[in-house]
């Protein structure tokens, strides 16, 4: 059985380790069904929540698995912290270190900033990404995977001979990356759909393939999964930034609406790591049909981030 | 006959035949049926992987013995993982996989069923889960192997066999279904000092 003593990147996983992190999943998703939903093994242990970045449905999915395995959760958001007052990350984890912290879940608008954490000797606590930037979001491309390989590969081991369409923002988009990473380790076949604004230099040397034209691959690939991804305005200056000439267009190009729902494959699934704009990359029609796996997606989050803190959390300690 | 267990090595001297571990089930199955006075209410919980093949087997034999016992609808499996209490000693254990009856196990007598009782800790873990699914009428024991170096004030209702062991020594059970053959097995330390 593996120890994962970090998670920080959906590529430090290999073929085995992931199925064996999504075997433990289900497990745990199994026990979800009961009355008494909480188990003990993580009792007495503390699992800090350090979200730099807004979130509601990673932090509550991590609150919600820390607890159901009886970890103590501290909740940290910068706002109404020193963090305002201008104290820097070390600082920040070296308090919370002194207070002692089990295990460290991250959310940082700066790439790179859990490994950091994990590397430079300034806690003793598993570190574990919950989005960094535009890097990675490993824990939502391990409940995406969960998820496709539960509804179309029978809910064990790999994704061998699926494939897997990723369309819309994937410039910004960590989540893109962890799943290009996780999905093509798993045995999946991968492509991502885009405009070219959208698609990030340098894709083509990615460990997938890449398409400008949503309706070719629909009609060409015959996906049996459909992720759409959510544009982020965030990190978009005003009106788009440029990367597209208008919603309108976007929407006629890249967004998943009845038609093109119509057309996929009878068992194809669609996938939304949300929060979703709906009207934009994804219609209600879409959103809410029967092929839509969005809310699942939600219950599996919780599942899989349980079996990543009971890994990271138990065994032996390392010196 | 096969010497190996899990992938790992066994060799020793065997303690119970394929017959042996027949005839104590069977024995098992009258005393349970002799205690609770019939099979009314009586539901079988193994542990995995090696006591849940057990409790499958004491099932069958209950279903014999009183055709009104349903097996399968009876008998099930309980892993312990989760709720053990060397979680920080060891490597990170492989999770099993729970599969109770149908109708729960509240009000009913449940039976665990393990390969081998030792310290007592397994079966702890045991009382702790059985107690987050519900709330039996009464909990019993049943194992294969009593193998004494109790560590917990914990004893079994039914026992196989008695085998006075030292703590060096392993005991390896094997089943048909699981290794291939029916064997209870007693070696000396190995050398990497693991126990079982």
């Amino acid at each position: 059985m593996i120890q994962l003593r970090h998670l920080l990147s959906a590529s430090d996983l290999d073929r085995g380790t992931a199925v064996e992190v999504l075997d433990t999943a289900a497990t745990m998703a199994a026990t979800q069904a009961r009355q008494i939903k909480k188990l003990p093994p993580l009792r007495g242990r503390t699992v800090v929540n350090l979200f730099f970045e807004d979130s509601t449905r990673t932090r509550i999915s991590f609150e919600t698995a820390a607890k159901r395995l009886s970890a103590d959760v501290i909740n940290f958001s910068p706002k109404g912290s020193s963090v305002s007052k201008g104290e820097s990350l070390k600082d920040t984890v070296l308090t919370l270190g002194a207070m002692g912290t089990d295990a460290i879940v991250v959310r940082h608008a700066a790439s790179g900033a859990p490994h950091r954490l994990a590397h430079s000797g300034w806690t003793d606590a598993a570190v574990v990404n919950a989005g960094d930037g535009t890097h990675e979001h490993p824990t939502q491309a391990l409940l995406d995977a969960f998820t496709i390989r539960r509804h179309l590969a029978g809910g064990g081991g790999d994704l061998a001979g699926l494939t897997v369409a990723i369309v819309g923002d994937v410039l910004h988009s960590r989540v893109a990356r962890s799943n290009v990473s996780l999905l093509t380790t798993l045995g999946a076949r991968v492509t991502l759909v885009a405009p070219p604004t959208l698609l990030p230099v340098g894709v083509d040397t990615w460990t997938c393939a890449h398409s400008y034209d949503l309706d070719r691959t629909i009609d060409e690939l015959r996906p049996d999964a459909l992720m759409m991804l959510r544009v982020q305005h965030e990190r978009m200056s005003a009106a788009g930034g440029g990367f597209f000439p208008s919603p309108a267009e976007y929407q006629r190009e890249y967004g998943l609406d009845a038609p093109r729902l119509a057309r996929l494959g009878r068992e194809a699934i669609v996938l939304h790591p949300g929060p979703m704009n709906r009207g934009l990359e994804i219609t209600s029609a879409a959103a809410d049909g029967h092929r839509s796996v969005v809310v699942e997606q939600v219950a599996n989050g919780v599942a899989v981030r349980m079996a990543v803190l009971y890994l990271a959390m138990t065994g032996k300690e390392t010196p | 006959m096969p010497t190996t267990r899990g992938g790992d090595q066994v060799d020793g001297r065997a303690v119970l035949t394929g017959e042996d571990i027949a005839r104590a089930l069977r024995r098992i199955a009258h005393e349970i049926l002799e205690q609770s006075h019939g099979a009314d209410g009586i539901v079988l919980l193994g542990i995995p992987t090696r006591g849940a093949t057990l409790a499958r087997r004491l099932a069958a034999i209950i279903g014999e013995i009183e055709p009104q016992f349903e097996p399968e609808r009876c008998c099930g499996q309980l892993d312990v993982t989760l709720y053990r209490d060397d979680l920080r000693r060891l490597a990170p254990r492989t999770l099993g996989s729970t599969a109770l009856p149908p109708a729960g196990i509240d009000d009913a007598v449940v039976v665990l069923v393990d390969d081998v009782l030792y310290s007592g800790r397994t079966v702890r873990a045991a009382l702790d889960a059985l107690g987050d699914y519900g709330r039996p009428r009464a909990v019993r024991l049943a194992v294969l192997v009593d193998r004494g170096h109790r560590e917990l004030p914990i004893r079994a209702d039914h026992v196989g066999k008695n085998l006075p062991t030292s703590r060096a020594e392993r005991v390896t059970v094997r089943l048909r279904d699981v290794d291939g053959v029916d064997d209870v097995v007693i070696a000396p330390a190995s050398r990497d000092g693991s126990r079982s």
